[in-house]
């Protein structure tokens, strides 16, 4: 599947101490993203300051576009030119790239967009994290689509989620988001780039028939059809508007359902594959508590606590959350008596746990309005509730 | 029907069953014909000047990569024998930036209309003629927003009868010209769908220039701007763009307002030399710039 390996160009092979934000243009880097634009935002702004100074040396361009709505198309018009791109910002910015989310998703458009959450809404926090994005991160274009969302909980998971979104960016043809958050994004530690032949990655679906018998949206086995890119005679039609296989614009009832059901139906079939969960003594668990970012790590510290106190806690950390590991979850939510979910928001991430552990155990939240991470303590308290 | 067609003609000895195939033909997509595009519209007429252009200019096709945004002009890109980049609403300049710079042997020409790249994607059309992208910019101005109905857009003139302004406009119209002089833009014409060979000229001195460059065009909606305004069919719009146009190359661009009832300023306005960002991006950078084999994936 990731039938080539990095380009030794942009691996900095090595150990090095650095921050999430950082590791995660590193990432990009090694990855093979030879293009970025983006608008200063805090706290993701060393992430494009890094690639401003990078790209040069990796034959890359930076642009900083005059806004956020400019950033997130301009990646794409560098993605149809021939250039793996991503883009990077924080909420408000994070609110403008909808538009083109949406865009990316219907045109397949293989990209990245790093989100490195703060509170919210508006304005909110700028410096401080929260985690309440993530319903936007799936739902947040108008219309119906799917992606896939990654969440790193540390600088080396920065990196190498990052890593990954590139490669499932261009595996599907879909946007996918990498979830930070201010503390991931701003926390500094140990991060290993390994060499450069031990990153693979998934080349660009760039197709090998020749202009003329060439279909930009005829589907493969997969569903996910090959690509074109500007200047090569194949003379693409890309549009935003419901379209054939051609890309001609064809809006019609039935074409919306063909079209609309397989940009579902190519992440839907692949749900098996795109479970990312860490996890740890899941089984003959009580109580399981399911987190991702930077809450893993406080919940962490809760289940220990737990476990100094006799009780029986597992751990489930989702390193992918979107597409959301339904059958996973429905599994272990018929195993245990709950399911504790701690979140930087009001509860977002906790309806889609509730939802698939249907009533088969008790799924309490732990809800956060951001600004600093929870207190271990409330994480310990939630499991307790659960265990008895 | 090719009988009737040949009986009505037998005076004619010259008559020719098959007309001969429009020179432009092959720069159209021929099975997205018919356009969208209204009876007396002036759309049509700028696609075949700009068509002629690229006939006329010995430009390498295969290179070409056309953006639109969304709305009537919008749907340019569409119809033309390119890439073709149908892309969101005012966004198509930012969207050719990033292609421009990923890719630039690729000739990025921008085709869309006025409520697109002035109104909801002006601050894109301010910034990228800073920058200098080497972009190829073409706003066909019907001065109202026609695929929803005949709105109000940013270049109503002022007082014009819109269906958001069923009093008139009590905002004034914007003037691109001088915007986009202000803007640092390299190339700046104005011409009217009636200028068919000065739309083809200036295409084609668009396509040598290096840097931004930006044509505007007028041209009647005659479903919606002229009706409303009672300025008649598409024929009047040609033959009131007629009498009104003066030709003025090098004028002020602050003297170029396009004001109901007065005259229509056309010609070529700007016409500087500038380095593209492209170009000082590799000035600037120097030594540190690496270019790479493995750029383009």
């Amino acid at each position: 599947m990731l039938s080539a390996t990095a380009d030794p160009v942009g691996v900095l092979t090595g150990v090095h101490f650095m921050n999430g934000d950082a590791a995660a243009c590193e990432g990009a880097v090694a990855a093979g993203a030879r293009f970025a634009a983006g608008y200063p935002i805090t706290p993701s702004t060393e992430i494009v300051e890094r690639f401003a100074n990078r790209a040069p040396q990796v034959g890359g361009v930076f642009i900083q576009m005059e806004d956020e709505l400019a950033s997130s198309i301009a990646i794409q018009g560098a993605v149809w030119a021939g250039r793996k791109a991503f883009t990077v910002t924080s909420g408000p910015g994070y609110s403008l790239m909808m538009e083109h989310i949406g865009y990316a998703a219907m045109t397949e458009t293989p990209c990245v967009f790093i989100d490195v959450q703060r509170g919210g809404p508006s304005t909110g926090l700028p410096t401080l994290p929260a985690q309440g994005d993530m319903m936007q991160a799936r739902f947040g274009s108008h219309g119906d689509y799917s992606t896939i969302s990654l969440c790193p909980n540390s600088p080396q998971e920065c990196f190498d989620l990052t890593v990954k979104a590139f490669n499932l960016a261009e595996q599907f043809r879909v946007p996918v988001m990498v979830m930070m958050d201010e503390c991931v994004g701003h926390m500094t530690e140990k991060v290993a780039i390994p060499p450069a032949g031990e990153i693979g990655i998934f080349p660009r679906r760039v197709t090998t028939k020749k202009p003329g018998e060439f279909l930009l949206y005829e589907p493969g086995e997969d569903l996910v059809p090959e690509m074109a890119h500007a200047g090569n005679g194949y003379k693409v039609f890309v549009t935003g508007l419901t379209h054939d296989q051609r890309g001609y614009p064809l809006m019609s009832p039935a074409q919306q359902r063909s079209l609309v059901t397989r940009l579902f139906e190519k992440i839907k079939r692949a749900a098996d594959q795109l479970v990312m969960i860490d996890e740890e003594n899941v089984e003959g668990a009580d109580v399981v508590v399911v987190s991702y970012g930077i809450t893993s790590r406080v919940a962490q510290r809760a289940i220990q606590m737990a476990r100094s106190k006799g009780l029986k806690v597992g751990r489930m950390r989702l390193q992918i959350v979107w597409p959301f590991p339904e059958k996973r979850i429905r599994e272990v939510a018929g195993k245990v008596k709950a399911l504790v979910v701690p979140e930087l928001n009001m509860g977002q991430v906790v309806l889609e746990v509730e939802r698939c552990a249907g009533g088969q155990c008790k799924t309490i939240d732990v809800p956060h309005p951001g600004g600093t991470v929870h207190k271990p303590e409330d994480i310990l308290e939630a499991i307790e509730r659960g265990a008895r | 029907m090719s009988d009737e067609i040949t009986m009505s003609c037998e005076s004619c000895e010259a008559f020719d069953p098959q007309p001969p195939a429009n020179p432009v033909q092959a720069l159209l997509r021929q099975d997205r014909m018919p356009t969208i595009w209204c009876p007396g519209c002036g759309l049509g007429t700028t696609v075949n000047s700009f068509a002629f252009a690229l006939l006329n200019s010995g430009a390498d096709l295969d290179k070409i990569a056309m953006v639109s945004g969304i709305g009537c002009s919008g749907r340019v890109s569409g119809y033309m024998n390119f890439d073709s980049f149908h892309t969101t609403h005012g966004r198509a300049i930012p969207f050719a930036t990033g292609m421009k710079l990923a890719n630039p042997d690729l000739t990025v020409v921008v085709y869309s209309g006025d409520g697109d790249l002035s109104s909801i994607g002006g601050n894109h059309l301010i910034h990228a003629a800073r920058r200098n992208v080497d972009l190829k910019i073409i706003l066909v101005n019907n001065m109202i927003y026609a695929m929803t109905g005949g709105q109000a857009a940013a270049t109503t003139p002022g007082t014009s009868i819109s269906t958001t302004t069923p009093y008139g406009s009590f905002e004034p119209e914007l003037n691109l010209p001088h915007l986009l002089d202000a803007a640092g833009a390299c190339y700046v014409a104005r011409w009217t769908a009636f200028h068919v060979k000065q739309v083809e000229t200036a295409v084609k001195e668009m396509l040598k220039k290096k840097g931004f460059s930006f044509l505007e065009i007028l041209s009647p909606c005659p479903t919606y701007f002229q009706r409303k305004n009672n300025l008649g069919d598409g024929l009047a719009a040609m033959e009131d763009y007629k009498k009104r146009s003066k030709i003025r190359h090098g004028a002020r661009t602050d003297e170029v307002a396009i004001i109901p009832g007065h005259d229509i300023i056309c010609g070529k306005f700007v016409d500087r030399e500038r380095p593209d960002y492209l170009s000082l991006m590799r000035q600037q950078l120097g030594e540190h710039y690496h270019e790479t084999a493995g750029a383009v994936v």
